[in-house]
């Protein structure tokens, strides 16, 4: 087990390297720069400004400094907001983004297995065609789409709940972004263990099983559970990201200060280094969260573990 | 499968595929509307009597009224909103093409190359699809966007060449499993070279999963298009998208409901016949596949 935890992690380096190399190239291959304003800069100004952030060496020389204070945690300054550094802004905006986007996936997770198993014993009967068919609604009903369209019925029409803002994480400004965050996730997952539990629950040691006498729970708990769950364990590493992304959106709607806030204004903005700083910061976490999968995946399927 | 013991045809796959996609009705059902959905988009802006970007001052944020000759009502410019959301079900079927083309490229083409070749250039090839695959991609199109200036076909390109690799995985499964084949084998015995062994024996194969997974690419690049638009990163005004308009909608929710509800409809419908209908495909042409993602 060690030696695998040990291989996937080194896995990780190759892919982070080119993740850090291939978005400092990108941004810095783009026209423009981040001193274009509608006022022109004396170029004196400009030159020194230049200088201030290491733009007028060489490009690989620039990477190299990149990269140096990346491994010490520095991600330089933001160029757009002057008196804060990247660092402080991701470490302002991500308990937001953090506390909004575990909670999403918990229901996601909770919800999605609890109503794909409860189709699956349920197959092609009315209840398992409703549920699919709510998850295809699910999946095909974008974040964007939904969220407004809560705010207009939830918010605005029966004014149950706050449209917008954080509320310091009051539990009544947040029920509306998590939901629609965990929506399409919920349907995904819904969709993946109502299969996957079907075909375990078809195998002959589930039949052995129930040969035996023991109970519907028994089975599902102690039996069926741990296979079924495989292929959702193994889905949770796109889940991370696609919920990644999704904040972005629900964050601009609900205007929640978290990191997605962030990455659109710098995006807009042509902010080097707050934009890279986010996307290796939202890589690396991708990464991690990869890893952590692979582990759960190795422990949960001894199979995975063999070298080789 | 063996039908002519009996005395029956036998039915190629794509007969076969028909049938059993015929039988699906929600399938059916799907594919019939998006043919309508098309042909109204297409042609629907010709017969209106107002263009996307003209005001109809008499009329400005109208509610939907058969009597004022605004069905879907106006927006807060007196523009007419049918028009306007037809448009962006062009916006959307013009993303499906481009964006689809060129995923269906870059995929089938770096798929078939990888299953093809195997070995140790399989697994580099692989190992960057699964690099690209734990970035987040939504901002990668973004920053080629930046790259790229707001160039409308420029930023289809880019959504397609970002979503290849769920197509390059599946090829390249399917063509490992083909490069075994006594006919490819034998193809290799009479000195065909590598390319036209892809191109004229690996590629026809793979038509079957192909189709499937285009199917099941054009909501995911519609989608990508319209979070850009919605975010104000898309297409820019006065022409305009669904998610532009969604954009729009969700500012005026409070006064104008229409702005939402009819380009939230039309885009809701699109992407969910789309999915039913690479459902009912992937049931026909791909019997082992299993349901999931």
């Amino acid at each position: 087990m060690l030696r695998f935890t040990l291989q996937r992690l080194l896995t990780g380096i190759p892919t982070l390297l080119v993740l850090v190399a291939g978005a400092f190239f990108l941004m810095r291959a783009a026209p423009g720069g981040p001193f274009d304003r509608e006022r022109d800069l004396p170029p004196e100004i400009e030159a020194n400004l230049r200088r201030a952030y290491h733009l007028d060496e060489p490009l690989l020389q620039q990477f190299l400094h990149y990269l140096g204070n990346l491994l010490r945690g520095d991600f330089g300054p933001s160029l757009q907001y002057r008196d804060f550094s990247v660092s402080e802004l991701i470490r302002a905006g991500f308990p937001v983004s953090l506390h909004i986007g575990a909670l999403a996936m918990l229901l996601a997770l909770l919800i999605g297995v609890a109503a794909g198993t409860w189709a699956a014993l349920r197959q092609n009967s009315a209840g398992d065609h409703v549920v699919m068919a709510a998850a295809m609604t699910g999946i095909s009903i974008p974040n964007f789409v939904m969220a407004p369209l809560l705010v207009l019925l939830v918010a605005v029409g029966l004014g149950w709940l706050p449209a917008g803002g954080y509320g310091g994480g009051a539990w009544r400004h947040l029920v509306l972004p998590v939901t629609t965050l965990a929506l399409p996730q919920v349907a995904y997952l819904a969709r993946l263990s109502r299969a996957s539990m079907i075909e375990v629950l078809a195998s002959p040691f589930i039949r052995t099983a129930r040969a035996q006498g023991l109970g519907l729970g028994t089975i599902l708990l102690r039996h069926a559970l741990r296979p079924a769950l495989l292929p959702v364990v193994s889905y949770l590493g796109p889940a991370t990201a696609a919920v990644i992304t999704g904040s972005v959106v629900i964050e601009q709607i609900f205007g929640l200060p978290g990191i997605g806030r962030f990455f659109i204004t710098g995006a807009l903005n042509r902010d080097y280094t707050l934009v890279m700083g986010v996307v290796v910061f939202y890589g690396v976490l991708i990464l991690l969260c990869n890893f952590l999968v692979d582990l759960v995946y190795g422990f949960l399927d001894p199979r995975t573990r063999q070298p080789g | 499968m063996s039908a002519t013991a009996d005395g029956t045809q036998p039915r190629s796959l794509w007969a076969d595929a028909w049938a059993t996609l015929r039988a699906n009705h929600a399938a059916t059902i799907a594919f019939w509307l998006l043919v309508l959905l098309t042909a109204a988009v297409l042609i629907g802006p010709l017969l209106l009597p107002f263009s996307y970007e003209q005001t109809d001052w008499d009329n400005i944020a109208g509610a939907p009224s058969l009597a004022s000759g605004h069905p879907f009502g106006t927006d807060s410019l007196g523009r007419d909103l049918l028009v306007r959301t037809l448009w962006g079900g062009r916006i959307s079927l013009l993303v499906a093409v481009v964006a689809t083309t060129v995923s269906l490229v870059i995929g089938v083409t770096y798929g078939a190359l990888a299953g093809y070749l195997g070995g140790r250039v399989d697994q580099m090839m692989m190992r960057l699809v699964d690099v690209l695959y734990a970035l987040p991609f939504l901002f990668l199109v973004i920053l080629l966007m930046v790259l790229f200036g707001r160039n409308l076909v420029l930023i289809f390109v880019a959504i397609g060449a970002i979503n290849w690799l769920d197509m390059a995985r599946i090829v390249r499964g399917q063509a490992l499993a083909l490069r075994n084949r006594e006919f490819i084998e034998a193809a290799r015995a009479g000195g065909v070279p590598t390319g036209r062994i892809i191109r004229r024996h690996i590629v026809p194969n793979l038509l079957g999963v192909v189709v499937v997974y285009v199917t099941l690419t054009i909501p995911q690049v519609i989608l990508v298009e319209s979070v850009l638009s919605f975010l104000g990163l898309g297409v820019q005004e006065p022409m305009t998208s669904w998610g532009a308009l969604v954009n729009e909608g969700a500012q005026e929710l409070e006064t104008a409901w229409w702005m939402i509800v009819f380009p939230s409809l039309f885009l809701a419908t699109t992407l969910f016949c789309c999915n039913f209908l690479g459902d009912g495909l992937r049931d026909a042409l791909d019997p082992r596949a299993r349901d999931g993602r």
